[in-house]
């Protein structure tokens, strides 16, 4: 497995756990040797080596939160990466009104692809239509549209991943403890992906019969919200073995909280990736064990799938022709053990 | 709302020109009525924690949790008080208390240890404050506009200081503050900073010729004006008391979590007017109380608290809240109508 740990093989996780089966599986078959290679070892898939020029389009939300600040550097960090790839980034907007009128800014500007990160992505399904009616190719980033008719491909984070994982890695590491209680404190209740994450979260501890959820607060992504529901959790338990965090970024807040109160009879996991959560899991003198990931290196894979979308190739580390239509990336456990692997991917 | 048209000339419109006792009887007497039902109401709320949660309702700690959570809304509150009583309103408040969080958390800022931070978030705050001032009092802009041109554009530099990223706070003299250690007696020092404000508020409010100007120019600003006062200079001065107090909150945001971001006192303008409204402040000025607006913090914050102990979600929790404000606001009328 150490394709894994290879660059590509980090941001295509899934992909490339893929093209490994499918490795082993053609070399175990003895009888076909390289005489006949199947087909698709001829594929032109995009590499490091310049290719056509192409002009990708990218249109994002206000980066008004860490993990969509890391989206944005790391969109143009890999698009500086190519010397055959120009980048065309519009000033982030929340606003769906104005966002529209970027990419059609965009569309009209014929660049060759779009990668859009929808600040609504329902709300944006019209222009994502737009474009691709338009011979405009949109790779759609994280937030889904609507219909799969607006995109050529879809590339996002795992929200029931994350808890699933949290909840298995909570899970394993309460074997054995009778009546173990564990506690959730959740992201901005009003966003789908909280209910994911929960409903991730919850059926994976279904495999453990002896953890009970005993409680469950939703903070709204913020230091500030973080601290205060995390202080009222606190109060609430006196007693509980495990905690999830949906969020980094609150968990800072959540971090000062128990720090506050003086407690430290739990193992904490958190969510997203932050540079300071990674931090703390490696010095390991708090409670903060693990993170699950929602990585935004999501946008630099981005950005390879739509240079491979212009160029015409398929993406390296996988049979077809051309790039999948879908990729839901895989929500990595980070604990002690990996934490310097995925030190630099950290967002402030 | 700044028109001469007086809203129920109660007393405390009367009161300024003539300033007789009979008049300070009879507003001490229909304070005190709402005073009691808010006091009634968080009676109620203690009942409904203590039996629902005695254990860890009826705790120490929970009291300490309880007063630290209403600690900055709470001082933003005072200082939103005194707008709305002049007949005005504050919408920057959640944003200036971003802002001064974050100015005062940059690498730069932390250089100059506890005194840099704290003096950074109060000139932030009064700054701010000071530009609203001047484009309500001397621009004549409506103070709506006014401050929701200052909410937009603190927030829009607050983002633009932090690049969306979470400033960590590293001086361990802010730190300590926050933490149990350092609580005085019991009582943790972000409340004592809310206990301070809270008396020094309702002091100058009820005991000051300024506070008496405050009234006055909510109550209706013309005859104020006739009567010598200086409406435009008031009108400063409670924008940059409203600001100051943002620049406090801001410094106990930052002593609490440890941390400025730009996501700081979201939505704070709609709870302070929220606790000042349900606390019997008038919006259309001339009448509001310190006390009745701090207990309109405690109401809120226990709720939450009382809410959080019960693990009971946020769309419950907002309805709640909602319905609290209606609650409470109709039973005002009512007690308001039968004295």
């Amino acid at each position: 497995m150490t394709e894994i740990t290879s660059r590509r093989g980090l941001l295509f996780g899934a992909a490339a756990v893929s093209a490994g089966a499918l490795l082993t599986g053609c070399t175990s078959n003895e009888p076909s040797d390289s005489k006949d290679e199947p087909a698709a070892n001829d594929q032109p898939a995009a590499d490091d080596k310049p290719g056509k020029q192409v002009t990708i389009g990218f249109a994002g939300p206000q980066a008004d939160h860490g993990w969509l600040n890391a989206i944005n550097d790391n969109a143009k960090k890999r698009a500086e990466k190519y010397s055959d790839v120009t980048l065309e980034i519009t000033e982030g907007s929340n606003d769906t009104a104005q966002q529209i009128g970027q990419i059609e800014t965009l569309i009209n500007k014929k660049v060759d692809v779009l990668v859009v990160l929808p600040a609504d992505g329902k709300a944006l399904t019209q222009v994502g239509l737009k474009a691709m009616r338009a011979g405009i190719p949109v790779v759609n980033l994280d937030r889904i549209f609507n219909t799969p008719q607006a995109y050529r491909c879809w590339i996002g984070g795992d929200n029931y991943g994350m808890g699933l994982n949290a909840g298995h890695y909570i899970g394993e590491k309460l074997k054995g403890k009778s009546n173990a209680r564990v506690i959730e404190l959740a992201g901005l209740d009003n966003l789908e992906l909280t209910k994911q994450r929960t409903q991730g979260f919850d059926d994976a501890l279904k495999n453990y019969p002896n953890i009970k959820k005993v409680a469950r607060q939703a903070a709204e992504f913020t230091v500030e919200s973080g601290q205060a529901k995390m202080a009222q959790l606190l109060q609430a338990q006196s007693k509980f073995d495990a905690l999830w965090n949906h969020d980094d970024d609150q968990g800072v807040g959540a971090l000062r909280a128990i720090e506050q109160a003086g407690r430290d009879d739990f193992l904490m996991v958190g969510g997203a990736g932050a540079l300071s959560a990674f931090q703390a899991i490696k010095q390991d003198d708090g409670v903060l064990k693990a993170t699950v990931l929602y990585p935004p290196t999501m946008a630099a894979s981005a950005i390879d799938l739509a240079r491979a979308l212009g160029q015409g190739k398929g993406i390296g580390g996988m049979a077809e022709f051309e790039i999948p239509a879908s990729i839901t990336l895989y929500s990595a456990v980070v604990d002690k053990t990996n934490v310097d692997q995925y030190m630099p991917t950290g967002f402030r | 709302m700044t028109q001469p048209v007086s809203p129920p000339r109660d007393s405390s419109t009367d009161k300024v020109p003539q300033a007789q006792p009979p008049a300070w009887r009879g507003l001490m007497a229909r304070a005190d009525v709402r005073t009691l039902s808010l006091l009634g109401v968080l009676a109620v709320l203690i009942l409904i924690g203590g039996i629902t949660k005695p254990d860890e309702f009826l705790d120490t700690r929970n009291l300490q949790l309880v007063l630290t959570q209403a600690s900055v809304i709470g001082v933003v509150t005072v200082g939103m008080t005194f707008v709305i009583v002049s007949g005005g309103i504050d919408l920057s408040v959640g944003a200036i208390v971003a802002l001064a969080s974050v100015w005062a958390t940059t690498v730069a800022t932390q250089e100059y240890g506890f005194a840099g931070i704290l003096f950074t978030a109060v000139v932030v705050g009064v700054g701010c404050g000071l530009v609203n001032g001047v484009l309500i009092a001397y621009g004549a802009m409506v103070p709506f506009i006014a401050t929701l041109a200052m909410l937009a554009s603190a927030r829009g530099l607050a983002l633009q200081i932090t690049d969306g990223k979470t400033q960590i706070v590293t001086v361990p003299s802010v730190l300590d503050l926050g933490e149990r250690d350092a609580y005085v007696l019991g009582i943790p020092p972000l409340v004592l900073v809310f206990a301070v404000v809270t008396v020094i508020g309702w002091l100058v409010l009820n005991r000051t010729t300024f506070g008496r100007r405050t009234v006055a120019v909510g109550g209706n600003p013309e005859a104020a004006r006739l009567a010598g006062i200086d409406v435009r200079r008031q009108r400063l001065y409670l924008y940059l008391l409203s600001g100051l107090c943002c620049g406090i909150a801001a410094f106990l945001l930052i002593v609490l979590s440890g941390s400025g971001q730009n996501t700081n006192g979201n939505l704070y303008e709609l709870d302070a007017i929220a606790a000042a409204i349900i606390g019997g402040t008038l919006l259309t000025g001339g009448r509001g109380t310190i006390t009745g607006s701090v207990l309109g913090v405690l109401i809120f914050t226990t709720i939450t608290n009382i809410f959080a102990l019960n693990n009971l979600q946020s769309d419950v929790q907002q309805i709640a809240k909602g319905a609290i404000i209606v609650a409470a606001v109709l039973v005002q009328r009512r007690t308001a109508s039968t004295t």
